[in-house]
């Protein structure tokens, strides 16, 4: 259901608003915190601001009540300008208990705003947070401003009449919280209290309660009981091409890109999975969506969800798996025998911390060479990435046609970032995709009658042969085949030439892609920012305002990277100097060294924290020195 | 006019092109004259079969059917079986494994494939050793046995596949040996079972195990060790002067002897093969005390999982159409107007 904005031009409530806020919701893992910035994310997407946001949450479900590495936090940057990272320091710091204050309060912009819930910092929590004092009540905040009141007591009177435990009713804090928030930046209640009428449906009186608490917040906004200390501040809408828009999470976007990949095929899919954070999200969203020819298969591990895949590739669906690093690892095997095979395959690859277990809910780019290089023998296939959560829709239509065209498997990358983080999205138009019908072999390929299903054609791809088609019958595997035939042949010759041929396939993709496009400034120049994947934000906001101040540099940003795009080589060329920021160790600066003789620079960050677009900027300053 | 009489086909419709590249005297070769000659009677169809196989001597057996075939890596032809089933289950599935490949690396998916219950026939050739990779001991190696891996002799238990399938729920298991005459109609029994069908099949690996079943497959002798299982059928042998009763008192099972042909004085028991505790006991008879039991063990079908899924899909999808732009749309949204597009409105 859409909802109608406000009239634009209808007059600001403030004269002299920022272009954008970023708020930070901090509290413990049981508080809410995803739920309160998701719901809060679709009242600004309503408002018509743009956003972007960055949940971080502990690997832990239910972390101890009140620790310090229990606390859950969700950053919102929004404003009525072009947005496209989450902020990097907060203006306003929702803090529910003292943990949430203590790991939070440090990256707050000084002469920000904390609000605190006093009725949470109690001796017991203050010890938990490792605090000898109670900050709200000695000068340690003095740098920031500071707004306590006993959230807890307020949100139980506003939601006494409905007769709740107290436990219950304290979980009507978060909306509280919302409600407070929602009068700050001059929201409307009313897709809110909707929603939680459609959530707590079954549950009217649980309803109530909540819309109950998020009016009390409002009002307790409303009535300047807050002392003045805050002012409504209204953000006007950005300006925004006319369409229809939602708010799209990267998990959504490539559920939502694989189907419309598979229906540009014309083929069902075959989705196996297995749980891990951060790609389960996938799995989940794609078995809700069995009506557009989607079937999904919960494996007993990773290695049988790529297996089952694979499987259903044979048998003529489009057959996709996904993952997270060390599920990734596990599929190895297998991705070798579908590069070995030729079937096509889309795999989806949500990086996180690694190695090994790593950081299960922060993100990373450390996957790159495990995408690119990571199984046995030469194995090339296909790599592309995502920059954001909408960006990710067209990257996994873009996989499923080089996985059909060419068929090849074809890793999509992501990270936890994108696969969490919402956006704006303008829905697009159906009418204006363009489909690549997947062909199946019908009749016998080769000279009296026989069928040759390793024969290739022009760009090297050989034919798709369903079983149960008759006269075809055939049989493929791991082993190293002849050419044409794919009988067992291991003869030297055989394997030089189809070792050189796989090569080719992949190598040739590059004349089917796009040329890559400078993003932001020149096509020569001084210094290059050359990014991929999940770090686009930060890149695009510190190049465009390092150019604001009159330097010569440019932003490039890579989604295909393997192979690159055809005119990559000579791009880069045109610079004096190439920085490659990357959330890891240096990977694709190595790949682009390698590929072009290029001598890029790293700029890395693996501390499960996106780049913040100020040390994008100190880097430039840097290479510009 | 179109000839609609049936197409009858022959064991040579079933050989494939390709030069079978087992050691001469391997057991592999008497059980792909058997599946090719059940193909013939059961008069299936090659274009709707597929052969899907692991990694080990026993994997290469789809490159030797004129059948579809896809042979792919060690353990894990279970899984890629799914993906098969779940996208066309019209086509006729036979997994071909080994007791490394199905039992060791693969035991998990084997584990699952059972449990799910997923329509095809598991075949699984046990010759108690690792051939492929020149002989060490694998789980169904019996204890001591020497090897590579094992000069002193191994020290593990041995696995039990009968045993296992059961263990993971199993609603049909047989067993067979190669160069059995009977063989065929246990794979007969096996594909007629809606269902996923377990067949254990003892192989002479002549190489590295050579004879290794010879003490109840040799003819000679073969009536008193071989103890052949009809459903409804007296469990008797030894030419019907012995049979398997049920001690009551212990609920073990036991050898009588039967005199005069009399089986039902001595209290031997009659097969039924929907009984799963009998089924259960059966497997794990320790031979040389009791002789091999062989023959169809278990047949009691449950629904497969393949029906489920795709009725679960079929019901999900009954009366909805697949509009990508609505998909697309679904959810929360609102709307940017354009300049032209006169006044905001919601949808």
């Amino acid at each position: 259901m859409a909802t109608q904005l406000a009239e634009p031009g209808s007059p600001p409530v403030n004269t002299n608003a920022p272009e954008a806020v970023v708020v930070r919701f901090a509290g413990d893992s049981g508080d809410g915190m995803q739920l309160t910035g998701g719901q809060f994310t679709l009242s600004t997407a309503l408002a018509g601001n743009d956003l972007a946001t960055f949940p971080d949450f502990p690997a832990e479900i239910r972390a101890p009540q009140g620790t310090l590495f229990g606390v859950s936090a969700f950053q919102i940057n929004f404003g009525s300008t072009d947005i496209t990272t989450a902020g990097d320091a907060p203006d306003v710091l929702v803090a529910m208990n003292p943990a949430a204050l203590k790991t939070n309060v440090g990256a707050l912009k000084p002469g920000g705003l904390i609000i605190a819930d006093s009725g949470e910092f109690s001796k017991r929590n203050l010890e938990k947070a490792k605090y000898t004092a109670n900050p709200l009540e000695d000068d340690s905040l003095a740098k920031w401003r500071l707004m306590a009141f006993d959230i807890s007591a307020l949100t139980l009177e506003s939601v006494k009449p409905f007769g709740l435990g107290n436990k219950e009713a304290l979980r009507c804090k978060n909306m509280w919280t919302l409600g407070l928030a929602l009068w700050m930046f001059d929201r409307d209640r009313q897709p809110l209290i909707d929603w939680l009428n459609g959530k707590f449906a079954k549950n009217p009186v649980l309803a109530e309660a909540n819309i109950a608490a998020l009016n009390a917040g409002h009002a307790f906004g409303e009535t300047a009981e807050i002392g003045g200390q805050v002012k409504k501040l209204h953000l006007d809408p950005v300006p925004a091409a006319p369409g229809l828009y939602r708010t799209i999470t990267g998990a959504e976007a490539v559920s939502l890109g694989l189907v419309a990949g598979a229906q540009l095929a014309g083929l069902p899919i075959f989705f196996g999975g297995y749980p891990i954070t951060p790609a389960s999200a996938i799995l989940h969203n794609l078995a809700r969506m069995k009506e557009y020819g989607v079937t999904t298969f919960q494996a007993e591990d990773e290695i049988a969800a790529i297996a089952s895949a694979i499987g259903a590739s044979y048998a003529g669906q489009l057959g996709v798996t996904s993952s997270s690093g060390p599920g990734i690892a596990l599929k190895g095997e297998a991705l070798g025998l579908a590069v070995m095979t030729e079937l096509p395959l889309v795999v989806v690859n949500s990086q996180r911390g690694g190695p090994s277990t790593g950081l299960p809910t922060k993100t990373e780019q450390s996957d790159l060479y495990q995408a690119v290089y990571g199984r046995n023998g030469d194995t090339p296939m296909p790599v592309v990435s995502a920059r954001s959560p909408g960006d990710a829709f067209d990257v996994a239509i873009e996989a499923c046609r080089l996985a059909v065209q060419f068929m090849t498997p074809v890793m999509l990358l992501t990270d936890g970032y994108i696969a969490n983080a919402a956006e704006p999205w303008k829905v697009p138009d159906t009418s204006t995709f363009t489909p690549f019908p997947a062909t199946f072999l019908e009749e016998a390929n080769g000279p009296e009658g026989k069928v040759l299903p390793y024969k290739r054609d022009a760009d090297g791809v050989r034919p798709w042969i369903k079983p149960g088609t008759p006269g075809l019958m055939h049989r493929i595997g791991g082993i190293e085949k002849a050419i044409d035939t794919g009988d067992l042949d291991y003869s030297p010759a055989t394997h030089q030439a189809q070792t050189d041929a796989r090569k080719a396939k992949i190598d040739g993709i590059a004349a089917h892609i796009p040329a890559q496009e400078v993003d932001l400034g020149t096509s020569t120049g001084k210094l290059a920012v050359v990014g991929w994947g999940s770090t686009y934000g930060p890149i695009h906001q510190a190049v465009k305002r390092a150019r604001a101040a009159g330097k010569d540099v440019s932003h490039i940003h890579v989604r295909h990277i393997w192979p690159l795009p055809a005119n990559l080589g000579d791009l880069l060329k045109g610079y004096d100097k190439v920085l490659v920021p990357e959330m890891n160790t240096g990977q694709f600066k190595t790949v682009l060294r390698d590929q072009y003789l290029v001598d890029a620079r790293p700029l890395n960050k693996v501390s499960g924290q996106p780049f913040t677009i100020a040390e994008i900027e100190a880097a430039i300053e840097g290479m510009l020195a | 006019m179109n000839d609609m009489s049936p197409i009858t086909r022959t064991v040579k419709d079933w050989e494939s092109d390709q030069e079978v590249r087992w050691c001469p005297g391997c057991g592999d070769y008497a059980i792909l004259k058997a599946v090719q000659r059940t193909m013939v009677d059961l008069g299936s169809d090659p274009a709707k079969t597929v052969f899907v196989s692991g990694i080990g001597c026993s994997s290469r057996f789809p490159y030797y059917m004129a059948s579809y075939g896809f042979h792919t890596i060690h353990g894990r032809a279970p899984a890629f079986a799914t993906g098969i089933k779940l996208a066309n289950p019209e086509l006729d599935v036979w997994l071909v494994t080994g007791d490394g490949d199905g039992m060791s690396i693969g035991g998990n998916h084997t584990f699952h494939f059972i449990r799910r219950n997923i329509n095809s026939q598991i075949m699984l050739f046990n010759n108690e050793i690792y051939g492929l990779t020149k002989g060490q001991y694998s789980p169904t190696s019996r204890e001591g046995t020497p090897s590579p891996s094992t000069p002193l002799g191994s020290v593990d238990h041995p696995a039990l596949p009968c045993a296992f399938a059961l263990g993971a729920g199993a609603r049909f298991v047989a067993r067979g040996f190669d160069v059995s005459k009977e063989l065929s109609g246990v794979l007969k029994a096996a594909h007629a079972h809606r269902g996923a069908a377990f067949i254990e099949i003892f192989q002479n690996c002549i190489v590295y195990n050579k004879d290794r079943f010879e003490d109840f497959a040799a003819p000679k002798g073969a009536e008193d060790r071989q103890l052949w299982l009809v459903n409804g059928q007296p469990m008797l042998f030894a030419k019907g002067t012995r049979g398997i009763t049920l001690d009551r008192a212990s609920l073990r099972l036991k050898v009588v002897d039967v005199v005069d042909g009399d089986w039902e004085a001595a209290g031997v028991i009659v097969h039924d093969v929907t009984n799963r505790s009998i089924a259960h006991m059966l497997v794990e008879l320790p031979f040389g005390a009791f002789p091999m039991a062989l023959g169809v063990i278990y047949d009691d079908p449950a629904p497969t999982y393949e029906d489920a899924v795709l009725g679960q899909d079929a019901t999900a999808r009954a009366g909805k159409a697949a509009d990508l732009g609505k998909l697309l749309a679904k959810g929360q949204t609102w709307k940017v107007a354009g300049e032209d597009q006169g006044p905001l409105s919601g949808v």
